[in-house]
């Protein structure tokens, strides 16, 4: 008999919904058979089994919310497997435990829906008085350790285990640092907001990912701004030139798309831009992989285009088309919305002159890009029109002081002010 | 009628799992050859401490003067004593009736054997009143029990009347003069006690050099000293060779330190472990994996065969009834798909003689022999107020730590009232309490709690009271 797990698709993952089963009581499945769709932080994803096996009980009703990473959600009566007891009884006791705001204590482990933050980050860690001696002689960070005790508390066996795999030790960079502690929320109530007086949406995963990530971000990243204009008639007219050329091809390439491309480039140029904060140093990043924000609903998530540096403008085209419709429907990978190196966010769109990124940790940098507008410019002592567009770095002061912010911008704009650049 | 599961045995073990299967939703029948409550209720841990409750009341009685007491010619009715465990039987085999009922759980009388079946082993049922019923349930969960070890090889078989079992030692027609109890453990144990405080001449043999020999050493000389103190005998380290029976007596020999002797006595009582009831179930036909008679079980009580779990004392040692009852709980709690505890806590052991005996977790001796590094202290009772004030003020308390970690690995204690205190112990292990938190407690006073506490603080060489 095996246990099928809440499975965790994205290494930020605590917990999803588990959206929808493929799979029923008695059905058999081979290893790599889609059983589930489950809708993370970021995305909904399909859940490929592992085993092979007739399915003896679904644990987890489909539309449960919050269901923590590693929670059993089904059953595989293998070999020597027995059979499960009358199937609408057995969802019973894990159903309780999903974090509806009725449920009495919620263990500790599931975030309460009224909180914007994972609950976990600023509990009290449950461990045991032996387990606390234990990462105390050990020196081990029970943050990073996972209780398997009742609700979630830390017990020996959690610490034997951690010291075996080597989590918490002090020193190693862990994953599942969690933020310092959240602000109490005081309710709209306190604050003067008559109940009834408004509609409450709750927090789907992605929701409480932006909500958390972002106040870490913006409260412990020491960041700041750099802002310039940059001309775009050389740019527009080269790209009226490339995508009359690529016409026949059916590609057809976005200003955006340049910008993708300059800032990978002016990344070659400027590596120190390309960096990352850790405790042990600075993380210089060998390829730029740039991910770009998209919008869609409920959110926004940031795809990525890999080694842009090294990609032809229509390779870059064609990628940000297939990725932005695939994030709008909520079928990328982790992998193709995790690990990028450099962040754009553009707003040109919908007409913002000018905006101020938070950065996209643990990004150094994020680019924001406003739209392109005529404005009168001044040239040789005359004013003239020219097509220009405002862009704003925020950098991470950590990894990127305000001479290599701007060093790199400025780089930045030569490619994008003269692109036949982009070819040297 | 499909049931999701079939107990076989309503003893603790079994009850209580149908009872939580009942309760997680599952449609569950137990089937039981004789009377619910199995051999617990009806002929194990209740009715005999009805017996020694008597017992201990009498002994008390006799003891008046020790509290400044009198009363004129204190005496027994030694049928009385047994009718009266008979009637606490009774009740609590009525109240396991009642708990089935409540739970909708089936009860079906009959012995029950095992076949071949589809999600789990098929159950034909021959009917106590006649008939057979055949029962295909999803799942099959095994309590039936075990029984007292019989030797035939040297004629320690019971027959009810000059050789007893620890059945015929629960009711007894007379009570016997002289009697020799071959076995020290805590069923051994509990008789010579009871038969003591009635007047009987009681020798224990125990083949092993001390007796209790699962308890703590100390504990075990500390228990030897008080029982003799009562009068009881022991030969420890002695080989039984031959029972022999007369018309009212019966000889038992044995052989001590390359020494024969025979003790002659009205009845001897065999104590000498337990066989489970894993025969006639057709285990073997089903091809159930069994060691040294015990079915093979992991650590959620399935066995190997598809949809046959075994708990309890079928399933092997300690043969507890709250390990019987905790492992069916935890089977019916997997076999429901709920979220298990998975702490594993440790199995405490009582004696309920007069001292009591109580103990959990690991001896000083087993500690030994893993080489953990432990500091250990002790505090006994001849130094606790209220045990003094009750009257009470032998035997002790000693716990044992890890030196390292503090962790609480065994506690052990002999005195009066302790099978009562050790849970404290057992919550402090599950909960992995350290010796600082029980340093830390505040115990009620004047209790003999307190010697917890100050047994606690004597490991670290901070006892105040002594």
């Amino acid at each position: 008999m095996t246990d099928i797990l809440m499975p965790a698709l994205s290494p930020t993952m605590e917990e999803g919904i588990l959206a929808k089963w493929h799979v029923k009581v008695g059905d058999t499945v081979n290893a790599g058979d889609v059983i589930a769709e489950i809708e993370t932080d970021k995305a909904t994803m399909e859940v490929e089994a592992v085993d092979e096996g007739v399915v003896e009980a679904i644990l987890i009703e489909a539309g449960t919310e919050g269901v923590k990473v590693n929670t059993p959600i089904a059953r595989l009566a293998g070999e020597g497997g027995s059979a499960a007891p009358a199937p609408q009884k057995a969802p019973e006791a894990p159903k309780a435990e999903a974090p509806k705001a009725e449920a009495a204590p919620a263990p500790k482990a599931e975030a309460p829906k009224a909180a914007p933050v994972a609950a976990s980050s600023g509990d009290r860690i449950k461990a045991s008085p032996l387990a606390r001696r234990l990462a105390d002689i050990n020196k081990l960070d029970l943050k990073a350790v996972k209780g398997s005790g009742p609700r979630g508390r830390i017990i020996k066996r959690d610490i034997d285990e951690a010291l075996k795999s080597g989590t918490g030790k002090a020193g190693a960079a862990s994953a599942s640092t969690p933020a310092a502690e959240p602000r109490k929320a005081q309710s709209l109530e306190q604050l003067g907001i008559a109940p009834g007086s408004y509609d409450l949406v709750p927090l789907d995963g992605m929701r409480k990912v932006i909500a958390r990530r972002l106040t870490d971000s913006f409260r412990d990243i020491p960041h700041f701004p750099l802002t310039v204009d940059i001309e775009l008639d050389n740019l527009l007219a080269a790209r009226a030139k490339i995508n009359s050329a690529l016409e026949a091809q059916g590609i057809k390439v976005s200003v955006n798309d340049i910008v993708i491309k300059a800032v990978a480039q002016a990344l070659k140029q400027v590596p120190e831009a390309n960096a990352s904060f850790t405790p042990e140093g600075i993380a210089l990043h060998h390829n730029a992989d740039i991910a770009m924000a998209v919008a869609i609903d409920g959110g926004l998530i940031t795809p990525i285009v890999r080694k842009a540096e090294t990609k032809s403008l229509s390779q870059i085209a064609k990628e940000t088309k297939d990725l932005a419709a695939r994030a709008r429907d909520r079928k990328l990978k982790p992998e193709e919305f995790q690990g990028g190196t450099f962040s754009v966010s553009n707003l040109g769109m919908f007409g913002i002159k000018q905006f101020a990124s938070i950065i996209n940790e643990p990004q150094g940098c994020i680019l924001s890009v406003g739209a392109g507008e005529q404005r009168p410019v001044v040239r040789h002592g005359q004013l003239a029109v020219a097509t220009v567009m405002t862009v704003t770095l925020t950098c991470d002061h950590r990894v990127v002081d305000g001479s290599i912010g701007a060093k790199y911008i400025t780089a930045l704009k030569s490619l994008l002010e003269d692109p036949i650049k982009l070819l040297a | 009628m499909s049931y999701d599961l079939v107990v076989i045995g309503s003893g603790p073990g079994g009850y209580e799992g149908a009872i939580r299967a009942s309760q997680n939703g599952l449609k569950v029948a137990i089937v039981e050859r004789e009377l619910l409550g199995g051999i617990c209720l009806n002929w194990g841990c209740i009715p005999t401490k009805a017996l020694l409750k008597s017992a201990e009341v009498y002994d008390k009685v006799n003891h008046l003067g020790d509290y400044g007491l009198k009363a004129e010619k204190a005496g027994f009715d030694f049928t009385k004593i047994v009718e009266r465990s008979r009637a606490v039987a009774k009740q609590l085999n009525g109240g396991v009736g009642y708990l089935m009922k409540k739970n909708k759980i089936d009860v079906i009388e009959g012995f029950a054997t095992l076949e071949a079946g589809k999600d789990a082993p098929k159950v034909r049922v021959k009917l106590n009143k006649g008939g057979e019923q055949v029962l295909e349930p999803k799942n099959v969960m095994l309590a039936v029990g075990a029984r007292a070890r019989e030797i035939p090889a040297i004629g320690a078989v019971s027959d009810g009347e000059r050789i007893w079992t620890y059945r015929n030692a629960l009711t007894p027609t007379a009570l016997p003069k002289t009697m020799v109890v071959i076995g020290s453990g805590a069923i051994g144990i509990e008789f010579a006690s009871f038969y003591t405080s009635l007047g009987a001449d009681v020798t224990v043999i125990e083949a092993l050099d001390r007796i209790l020999p699962v308890e703590d050493q100390e504990v075990s000389a500390e228990a030897k000293k008080a029982f003799e103190k009562r009068g009881i005998k022991f030969r420890t380290g002695a080989k039984v060779t031959k029972l022999e029976k007369s018309k009212d007596s019966v000889t038992v020999n044995l052989e001590v330190g390359g020494k024969s002797e025979a003790l002659k006595a009205d009845v001897a009582i065999v104590a000498v472990g337990i066989v489970a009831n894993t025969e006639n179930l057709g285990l073997e036909k089903l091809g159930v994996e069994l060691d040294r008679g015990h079915v093979k079980n992991d650590s959620h009580g399935k066995t190997n065969v598809k949809g046959l779990f075994a708990i309890g004392d079928c399933a092997g040692p300690p043969w507890l009834a709250h390990k019987a009852s905790h492992e069916a709980v935890h089977a019916a709690d997997y076999m429901a798909g709920k979220k298990l505890s998975n702490l594993n806590p440790p199995i405490p052991g009582c004696t309920y003689a007069t001292p009591e005996v109580a103990s959990v977790g690991i001896t000083e001796q087993a500690a030994k022999e893993q080489k953990l590094d432990v500091k250990i202290g002790r505090f006994p009772f001849k130094a606790n107020g209220k045990a003094i004030a009750a009257g009470e003020p032998g035997g002790f308390v000693k716990v044992i730590f890890d030196k390292k970690t503090g962790a609480l690995l065994g506690a052990h204690m002999i005195g009066a009232n302790v099978t009562e205190m050790v849970q404290g112990f057992c919550l402090a292990i599950t909960m992995e309490a350290t010796e600082e938190d029980l340093q830390g407690t505040i115990f009620p006073h004047p209790t003999m709690s307190e010697a917890i506490l100050e047994a606690s603080l004597d490991a670290d060489g901070k006892m105040i009271n002594l």
